[in-house]
């Protein structure tokens, strides 16, 4: 069985990541033309000075010994202009270039963000955090190293090369051919450098990708890693995923020095080869010495590219390496899609009783293997109260989860009022459906505006409300800036109970129709589970709700109770019954009277 | 600029390697500069002359020389590539070791995000610094220096025109270094703060599935790369500005000395042949001269991303483990103990987080407990209280700000973090596995236990289910494997507090992920592994308290009442409250 994001690169179609970078760059096509015509004037600026010497001196000295400043006085004015110019268009290129990468690069990162947020949860379940984040991260910074100055580099190699060749030509056509020849070397030396960094610079991002998973699970886990004295150890992990990035950062290195002097060697080899032959057509009155002296120094300039050249394939074959990732990671649909037709679900109205929820013919199992929970139906009412019990592992929190549309059944569908849930838009679905899990994140910032997810655009009061609904207002109004508090990194100054307290608040400011809470709860203390109860009586007032306990206090207020065991309903009916009953809940209810003491 | 002399312990061992890789620089680009004077002899001499033997001679050098220079350029980055790849991977080493040891306080307060990006991105750019700038600052510096000496030599005055920018050229420079590494930190610290968004939306990502929240976490993430792009032009204007000057002012200097030169030739007062000479010199100059703005520039990256990487290595650190006392020959040190002493003691115990607003009380404030060898203590109280804070105190997670802690009547604080955290085993309330197996993650609670603990622990915690795991107790788990649910992460890091018996046992409410049937099985097995240690349960129900022999109360700070379940069930009414059944229905 081979997942495919078991693996640092998903596989791609071909040529995913070119298309990718075509797409980045579309919207600049404008910017990326007008930076050539400037490079062009540049150039042209930059190249105009020998000339302008060249001028002064054959025709300003002359002009001025008859007292005739006029010549040289123009050739200093065009100097000038020249030389401002080329000051002013480098500017501009800086700035341009600079705009049409970061334009590209807010676009890419918001596709990544987007994508790994639409994903599927089950897809970050094997992707990783730390991968993810590595995407977005030191492979955006790859991409953004490309078209920082890869793209001046390109063009300004291209143009000096189409210059300085045509110039050749133009002097000695016998010259210029020994100069194109020796592009056939210089290009398989390009090409075998291509292919060889592109497997080094694989494998270097693929090692920085495993140095950053490392690093984030020991930071976000750091009092286990510190209580475990799993320092030592750690170290030796990391040093090994910090040794490998070291070699494959090494191999790139070494790849492009190899591509450097390889093609040096040969371009100063042609320049050696060319000369001595050049200088025999001179011996032979075959070729004029000025256009040898002329020659001579354009081929110099012709292989100065070179080293610039490697600098963008370098940076080009990392940032491939980079889009390769992405461009894969970009391709992932989510396992969950969103409906190319939403349909619409019936009104609620202001104090409906919820909705109403059905599985038909639903089956499950995880891709990872295992049928989780074989075929079954179920209905449950609107507005009901149904409490699922049953032992760790008997599917309960699946059930959820199908109900949440954090996966799809295999087989069958899930209705709300009758609408799939597969035909629903996914902000609509939100809205309606709320889970509570009992892992209760929180983001960094204020208490306020962790409630506030729930809804983004509650006033303060409608937040404390539903602080004060579930019991978490004092404590709330006791922390150092009250509801402003920061809650730092996920929450390391509140108690795991009152994360938990928050997250309800946070639900039950959603207001939706069909409220799940999986072990939501489990951290209270007594006291704050009774407030909870107690709330939940008039908060579930008008919703459907879905409680999964292994306490059962919560189940008292349910209407309804269904008993799981390995994937199935065992029991189903009002706790009252299923308690006279003397079944599996007779004796869950026993047992937990007895944990009471 | 002066915080990249920081680096140097981290560039020291590799100081020969950037000495011989300056040297080769130095020398390619002096066979470079040849080459072309080789190159105008030919033309001039054998060329000139029609001498063949001459132009393969001249031929033969410019070979040579040609060779030596493609040579000296790759010596330089053969030599540099392994070395520097190393730096920067004992810099983040080093980075990583001293963030394992930085306390939890400082994890508190730092978001993984910004540590994230020091550790990769930031020390990305010192390496390319060391690998550039560092060597052709000064390549090119000596370069240009020479240059002017042979153009003062030349010509003195017309070398004075061409010297006439350099003093407006450094006061530029430095200006735009000033604002520029402003810019390259606003820069750096937004790329930390996205690092940041990133990951909290992948770590909370059920939340936000959950509310479908992605939305509004987008716009969170496009606010800051907004931001991020809005430095980032800031930081290409200023260099846009910095470049335009560079290559601008020398040639209008340039410019100015070929019209004066033109004059003074006319005038009589210079040949012709010196002004050419002079002229090609100063263009000569003209590379090293503009690549000084991009030099400067990754430099300044360079200087900020060290003073990021400085600032962390700057933290604080945990105070430093007392010396070890010599251990007295005959272990009269258990034998001195009194029975008093004997077991957990907490004395006095005060902590405020370090950051806490001063005005703000300690969350605990003298807390005096004992906890009798082999006794097993739960710890109640209400909902943030500090039971959690009070736990942590113990394997000096956190360090207690006054009072004292004793295990057997040793202070915590004389003996070394290891020992200590050897001799106490901690549950978390939240359960952290690690990416390694199942058995792995139960085993790195307790150096040297083998399979037979591993079993034992399994059964304590009744994680039997890892027996049915695809690879048993051998499949991967955490961030890189299998993902468990709740209660399956609760069991596994409850066998991990477990394995191998320790002597001090914190379990932090470890029973809450857990169905009624599992708690019960769970508690009678843990009851045989609590009669043998001494330890510490943080209980929110009755059914984790009966696994204690006495329970303190932690109130306002302090343990207000200790005894057992029933005393203080019916001497406590706060006890009493937090313990009561819930309501039933009427």
């Amino acid at each position: 069985m081979t997942e495919p994001a078991d693996h640092d690169v998903l596989s791609a179609a071909q040529g995913a990541s070119a298309a990718l970078l075509r797409s980045l760059l579309a919207p600049a096509r404008g910017r990326v033309r007008l930076t050539v015509v400037l490079l062009l004037l540049q150039q042209a600026a930059v190249q105009a000075g020998p000339l302008l010497v060249a001028y002064a001196i054959d025709r300003g000295v002359p002009a001025a010994r008859q007292h005739d400043y006029g010549p040289a006085a123009a050739a200093g004015a065009c100097y000038l202009l020249c030389a401002l110019a080329a000051g002013l268009m480098r500017y501009a290129v800086v700035r341009l270039t600079a705009r049409i990468g970061q334009d590209a690069l807010l676009d890419l990162r918001g596709r990544i963000f987007r994508h790994g947020q639409a994903l599927s949860v089950d897809f970050h379940e094997r992707y990783t955090s730390g991968r993810l984040v590595s995407r977005a991260t030191t492979d955006v910074e790859s991409i953004r190293e490309l078209l920082n100055d890869g793209l001046q580099e390109l063009i300004g190699v291209a143009l000096s090369v189409l210059y300085v060749t045509a110039t050749l030509l133009y002097l000695d056509p016998g010259i210029g051919g020994a100069a194109l020849v020796s592009f056939v070397p210089l290009s398989l030396l390009v090409r075998g450098y291509r292919r060889r960094s592109i497997v080094v610079h694989r494998a270097r991002s693929t090692a920085i990708a495993a140095v950053i998973v490392k690093f984030t699970e020991t930071m976000n886990g750091i009092r286990p890693v510190q209580a475990f004295r799993r320092e030592a150890v750690n170290d030796a992990h990391f040093e090994r995923l910090n040794l490998e990035h070291r070699r494959t950062n090494t191999a790139t290195s070494l790849a492009m020095a190899r591509y450097v002097v390889c093609s040096r060697l040969t371009a100063n080899t042609a320049v050696a080869a060319i000369v001595v032959w050049a200088a025999y057509r001179v011996a032979e009155g075959g070729l004029a010495l000025g256009v040898l002296a002329a020659s001579v120094l354009y081929l110099r300039r012709l292989y100065d590219p070179i080293d610039r050249l490697g600098m963008f394939l370098n940076s080009y074959q990392s940032a491939a390496a980079s889009l390769e990732k992405i461009a894969a990671l970009l391709a992932q649909r989510p396992s969950v899609p969103e409906p190319a037709v939403p349909l619409p679900l019936p009104d609620r109205g202001a104090d409906g009783p919820g909705r109403e929820v059905v599985f038909e013919g639903v089956r499950f199992g995880y891709r990872t293997g295992g049928e989780v929970l074989p075929r079954f139906d179920l209905t449950l009412g609107a507005g009901r109260t149904v409490a699922v019990v049953g032992a760790t592992g008997a599917g309960k929190s699946t059930l959820a989860k199908l109900l949440a549309r954090f996966y799809d059944p295999v087989e069958g569908r899930v209705l709300l009022d009758g609408v799939p849930l597969r035909d629903l838009a996914g902000a609509r679905l939100r809205r309606e459906v709320v889970m509570v899990t009992q892992e209760a994140f929180l983001f960094s910032g204020t208490v306020a505006e962790n409630i506030a997810v729930g809804r983004p655009d509650a006033s303060r009061a409608q937040i404390e409300a539903a602080a004060e609904a579930i019991g978490a207002h004092d404590f709330i109004a006791a922390l150092p800036e009250g509801y402003d508090t920061d809650v730092r990194k996920r929450g390391g100054r509140v108690s795991a109970g009152q994360r938990q307290l928050i997250s309800f608040a946070r639900a039950l400011l959603a207001d939706p129709a069909v409220l799940i809470l999986d072990e939501a709860t489990s951290s209270l203390d007594i006291p704050g589970e009774r407030a909870v109860q107690h709330a939940m009586r008039t908060v579930l007032r008008g919703r459907t709700a879905v409680v999964i306990a292994h306490r059962l206090s919560t189940v008292e207020i349910a209407d309804r109770v269904l008993v799981m065991a390995d994937g199935r309903i065992v029991e189903d009916g009002p706790p009252a019954e299923l308690v006279a009953a003397d079944g599996h809940f007779a004796d869950l209810h026993r047992a937990w009277r007895d944990s009471l003491v | 600029m002066r915080s990249l002399a920081r680096l140097w312990p981290y560039v020291r061992p590799v100081r020969g390697t950037l000495l011989v890789a300056a040297l080769a620089a130095v020398l390619a680009s002096c066979f470079g500069l040849v080459i072309p004077l080789a190159l105008k002899w030919i033309v001039d001499g054998p060329v000139a002359d029609r001498d063949p033997p001459g132009v393969w001679l001249g031929g033969l050098v410019v070979a040579l020389l040609g060779v030596a220079e493609a040579g000296l350029a790759g010596v330089r980055r053969v030599v540099l590539a392994g070395p520097l790849a190393g730096v920067e991977a004992e810099m983040r080493s080093a980075f990583y070791r001293r963030l394992q040891r930085l306390p939890v306080s400082f994890h508190d307060r730092w978001p993984s995000g910004q540590l994230l990006s020091r550790a990769t991105a930031d020390l990305m750019l010192v390496r390319v610094f060391l690998a550039f700038p560092l060597t052709f600052l000064l390549v090119n510096g000596v370069t240009i220096v020479m240059g002017f000496a042979v153009l003062l030599l030349q010509e003195w005055t017309l070398g004075l025109v061409l010297l006439a920018p350099v003093v407006p050229l450094i006061v530029l420079c430095s200006l735009f270094e000033e604002r520029y590494s402003r810019a390259a930190r606003t820069s750096q610290d937004r790329v930390g703060d996205l690092t940041t968004i990133v990951e909290e939306s992948v770590l909370g990502i059920r939340v936000i599935k959950g509310f479908g929240r992605h939305r509004a976490q987008e716009q969170a993430f496009a606010r800051q790369s907004a931001l991020l792009r809005e430095s980032e032009l800031r930081k290409a204007s200023l260099l846009g500005r910095l470049w335009g000057l560079v290559t601008a002012l020398p040639e209008l200097a340039i410019g100015a000395a070929l019209v004066l030169g033109v004059v003074q030739v006319a005038d009589g007062g210079l040949t012709a042949g010196t002004l050419v000479a002079f002229l090609s010199t100063a263009l000569a100059l003209r590379w090293p001269v503009e690549s000084i703005g991009f030099l400067l520039a990754v430099t300044n990256d360079a200087a900020a991303a060290t003073d990021r990487f400085f600032e962390v290595m700057d933290a604080p650190q945990a105070p430093p483990d007392a010396a070890p006392e010599p251990a007295p020959a005959d272990g009269s040190r258990t034998g001195r103990a009194t029975v008093r002493d004997r077991g957990l003691r907490l004395a006095g115990v005060e902590f405020r987080y370090p950051d806490a607003p001063a005005a703000a009380p300690p969350v605990l404030r003298g807390v005096d407990l004992h906890i009798r060898p082999g006794e097993t203590m739960a710890l109640v109280g209400t909902t943030g209280c500090g039971k959690t804070t009070l736990t942590a105190l113990i394997p000096r997670l956190h360090e207690a700000t006054a009072g004292r802690i004793t295990l057997d009547g040793q202070e915590i604080t004389a003996l070394p973090r290891a020992r200590l955290r050897e001799l106490v085993s901690v549950a978390f309330e939240e359960p952290t596995l690690f990416s390694a197996s199942a058995g792995e993650n139960v085993l790195m609670g307790a150096a040297g236990a083998g399979e037979a603990e591993l079993r034992r622990a399994l059964a304590v915690a009744q994680a039997g289910f890892v027996h049915s795991l695809p690879d048993g107790h051998r499949t991967q788990v955490g961030e890189l494997g299998l993902s468990l649910s709740g209660g399956q992460r609760q069991r596994l890091a409850l066998a991990r507090a477990v394995v191998g018996g320790p002597r001090y046992l914190i379990l932090d409410d470890p029973l809450s992920a857990l169905d009624v049937h599992t708690e019960a099985l769970v508690e009678s097995a843990l009851r045989e592994v609590l009669a043998t240690t001494t330890a510490l349960v943080v209980a929110h129900r009755p059914s984790t308290v009966l696994l204690a022999d006495r329970v303190a109360l932690l109130s306002g700070g302090r343990i207000t009442a200790v005894g057992t379940h029933h005393e203080l069930l019916h001497g406590n009414g706060e006890y009493a409250s937090l313990m009561s059944g819930p309501e039933r229905r009427p």
